[in-house]
């Protein structure tokens, strides 16, 4: 269906190149018809020629839509905490026109057909839905899934999210596979056997609360394991594989990424705006002596894999961020329905809500609070992503995303980035609420999210 | 937020100021002196809930004495005898234990912080009864008022009560919710706080659950100083993989007949259950040092104080 719009009197950025200039665009059939970089009112004409509905753009910026590259839409099987479509609608409120599914579904991910089944517009998706199937068949970290088949049906890359891939043998088959296909492994990084029975950061939080702490080593350990790996591949056949390390919690784990990257290793990987945010004291009641100061210790809304750390290790991820170690955001988007959330913090399960924080989240920390300009934040969001899951190579529209370009799809955030406000999961388009950033401040304030060409989102105040 | 501010349950014993701490100790003593038949009639009529997850012999029972002792229709309800059993959330249950009339629900359970999750639940005053390892608090106010029994200090208790005291805490304390209870307790009085222990079951990490508190890894040289000792389980249930050579372990850290020898006015205290010829020998356990038996009269008075205090919301009784 032919639909025109008309993006008028904005500023345009253009991340990959850190650009802002005034400027408009004009969008049909789902793609950006004609960009115009100057004053206003240029593509009048064109635009009444073509029927486009009108945007005014006064005051807001337009960037290319957000490329989530860690998002868990829990369909199918659990759709009672999101489905593909109210994942979707909430990626939409939060700027995001790009999801990359995690394959941690009932039944996990790990064939042609279930892939099929995610990426269907069967499954009414509001913005687009890319998918990385299981690495190892059922996740269990034994055998491998058909990456070949999986790549011809749409996979940009194989995870067992949720669980590390611990087997030596079994990852060295995983990245050597990948690597063939030109595709990542994205690694969940913890070694799970010095985890058993924690739900929280190893340290004195976690031993005032009485709970079992994830050590450091735990996450650090898998990644310097997973780099000698490349190291190893690297040396021993003519491949360059690609390991991407997701939400990365920890100081010491960002360094051997540093460090791996400088080597010429292939290794990119992403922090959580969570891990940014807060730490383990988040879940803890202050040493209060008085019992009305007391706050909601043990806030199941604070619990996810990897856990918040302290706030050495989260001052270590905003560094590496700064440094361009960390090469994108991403959300972790795990939904869950608030009566399982609502149990004993051990019991609880691991996740939080993502989508709509991620972008008000990053202008707040990374742009005001420390100093990273507004293009280099968006470019962690869009071109970054793009970057790390190789769209380019992909040619056709794939190609296009994470920047604004004449003839890519038109997946565009239209935002204020000024704008200050205080989160209300009220408004939230995801089935579940479960947030740790309920009144947390955020800077930038969505207006429109367009995908392919349509608004499937817009601000109503 | 917080239900706290309108409820007077007690989960964790860092949420009472000194001034609350004296108030209870007040009411303890004045419930345990009154006659039967004034007493009875405080909470009478009154509807308490005992949920019990973990099993437990002398704070479940010194709870249920107490408010018996008081008047109040108790409730026991445990997870091998309810629907708990069949997966009923902690939630629902305390919502059911509110419809049936429960006014304030005393919780056991092995999960640390399920008693601020009952109590932002239902909105009841929740008597902390112990939570995994996290906390124990009125384990720790029944251990104070046997310190202060003992050394004959005032139950008007100030931040200088028990200057100069040393007081030893020994064992499993990476597993024990009494003593995270009394870490954070005793020092506010004034107390000096050695914590001992091995390494597997005394983290660094420990010494955060109060200002100046200590790590003396050798028992004897801890002992040298100490006014009292709390003797602590080996929690085995709670070890998770850790292995503690036991012979090991009794050399360095029994509390025993040659151990105490040379300090006769040491005070012996131990939270219960006791593994006899573990942590602590009979000779001691059954001795004339040992307060473990006084420790479990007090547990009654603190806990009628508690649960007078959850119940009726004003100060003292009048």
């Amino acid at each position: 269906m032919t639909q025109a719009l008309y993006l008028r009197n904005a500023t345009l950025l253009q991340p990959s190149r850190n650009l802002q200039t005034a400027g408009e665009l004009l969008l049909a059939n789902g793609l950006v018809h004609t960009i115009h970089t100057g004053a206003a009112g240029a593509l009048d004409q064109q635009a009444a020629d073509l029927g486009a509905q009108v945007i005014d753009c006064t005051g807001l910026y337009i960037a290319p839509g957000l490329i989530d590259a860690h998002v868990h839409l829990r369909e199918p099987g659990q759709t009672h905490k999101e489905t593909i479509s109210t994942g979707t609608a909430a990626a939409a409120a939060g700027g995001v026109t790009t999801v990359v599914a995690m394959p941690n579904t009932v039944p996990v991910t790990d064939s042609v057909d279930l892939l099929r089944f995610v990426q269907s517009t069967d499954r009414d998706p509001h913005v687009r839905v890319l998918c990385m199937p299981a690495a190892t068949v059922g996740s269990m970290g034994v055998e491998l899934t058909d990456y070949a088949a999986l790549q011809n049906a749409g996979a940009v890359g194989f995870t067992d999210d949720g669980k590390p891939i611990l087997d030596d043998d079994v990852m060295r088959q995983a990245l050597t596979a990948a690597a063939r296909l030109g595709l990542p492994i994205s690694q969940h990084a913890e070694d799970t056997r010095l985890t058993v029975g924690a739900s929280i950061n190893h340290g004195p939080v976690a031993f005032r609360l009485g709970l079992r702490g994830m050590p450091i080593a735990a996450e650090s350990g898998i990644v310097e394991r997973d780099i000698r790996l490349l190291e190893e591949i690297e040396r021993d056949t003519r491949l360059k594989p690609h390991l991407h390390v997701q939400h990365v919690s920890t100081a010491a784990a960002l360094e051997s990424i540093r460090s791996a990257k400088r080597r010429g290793l292939h290794v990119t990987c992403e922090v959580a705006p969570h891990h940014l945010a807060f730490t383990d004291q988040n879940l803890e009641s202050p040493q209060s002596s008085h019992a009305a100061q007391r706050f909601h210790a043990y806030d199941t809304h604070f619990k996810m894999n990897p856990p918040l750390r302290s706030a050495q290790d989260r001052d270590g991820c905003i560094a590496a961020v700064l440094d361009g170690t960390v090469d994108i955001l991403a959300t972790d988007h795990a939904p869950h329905a608030a009566w399982e959330k609502n149990v004993e913090f051990e019991r609880a399960p691991n996740g939080i809500t993502g989508l709509e924080t991620l972008l008000g989240t990053a202008l707040r920390i990374l742009h005001r609070d420390h100093g990273m300009p507004l293009g280099k934040v968006l470019a962690l969001l869009t071109s970054s992503p793009a970057t790390v899951l190789n769209l380019p190579n992909f040619g056709g529209e794939l190609a296009g995303l994470g920047s604004i370009a004449t003839g890519a799809p038109a997946d565009l955030v239209i935002f204020d980035p000024s704008k200050a406000f205080s989160y209300d999961p009220s408004t939230s388009r995801s089935l579940s609420r479960n947030t740790p950033f309920s009144g947390a401040p955020m800077l930038g304030r969505i207006h429109y999210t367009v995908a392919a060409g349509r608004v499937q989102f817009q601000q109503n105040s | 937020m917080s239900s706290t501010s309108t409820s007077l349950g007690l989960l964790s014993i860092a949420d009472l100021s000194l001034l609350e701490v004296n108030s209870i100790l007040a009411l303890a003593s004045q419930l345990e002196a009154e006659p039967h038949g004034t007493r009875i009639r405080r909470l009478d009529g009154r509807r308490v809930a005992l949920l019990f997850y973990e099993s437990s012999t002398r704070t479940r029972t010194s709870f249920e004495l107490a408010a018996k002792s008081l008047g109040a229709m108790t409730t026991l309800v445990s997870d091998k005898s309810s629907s708990i059993e069949k997966g009923e959330s902690l939630h629902d249950t305390g919502l059911t234990l509110r419809a049936l009339g429960a006014e304030c629900i005393i919780l056991r359970s092995n999960y640390s912080g399920a008693p601020d999750l009952l109590q932002r639940s239902t909105g009841l005053p929740v008597l902390n009864a112990g939570d995994g390892m996290h906390q124990h608090p009125s384990q720790a106010l029944l251990d104070l008022r046997t310190l202060l029994e003992h050394w004959n200090l005032s139950s008007d208790i100030s931040e200088t009560t028990l200057a100069g005291k040393t007081i030893v805490i020994t064992g499993d304390i990476r597993h024990s919710r009494v003593a995270r209870s009394n870490s954070m307790l005793l020092p506010r009085l004034g107390a000096r706080v050695l914590l001992c222990g091995p390494e597997a079951l005394l983290p660094e990490d420990a010494l955060t659950l109060a200002p100046h508190l200590e790590i003396e890894r050798d028992f004897d040289t801890a002992l040298q100083h100490a006014d009292a000792v709390m003797m602590l389980r080996i929690q085995r249930e709670r070890l998770s993989g850790l292995s503690i050579d036991l012979p090991t372990y009794i050399a360095a850290y029994q509390l025993n007949a040659r151990r105490i020898a040379p300090y006769p006015n040491l005070l012996v205290l131990h939270p219960g259950p006791m593994v006899r010829g573990l942590e602590i020998d009979s000779t001691v356990a059954d001795g004339p040092q040992s307060r473990i038996e006084r420790q479990v009269t007090h547990g009654l008075a603190i806990r009628m104080a508690l649960l007078h205090r959850a119940l009726i919301h004003t100060g003292s009784p009048a």
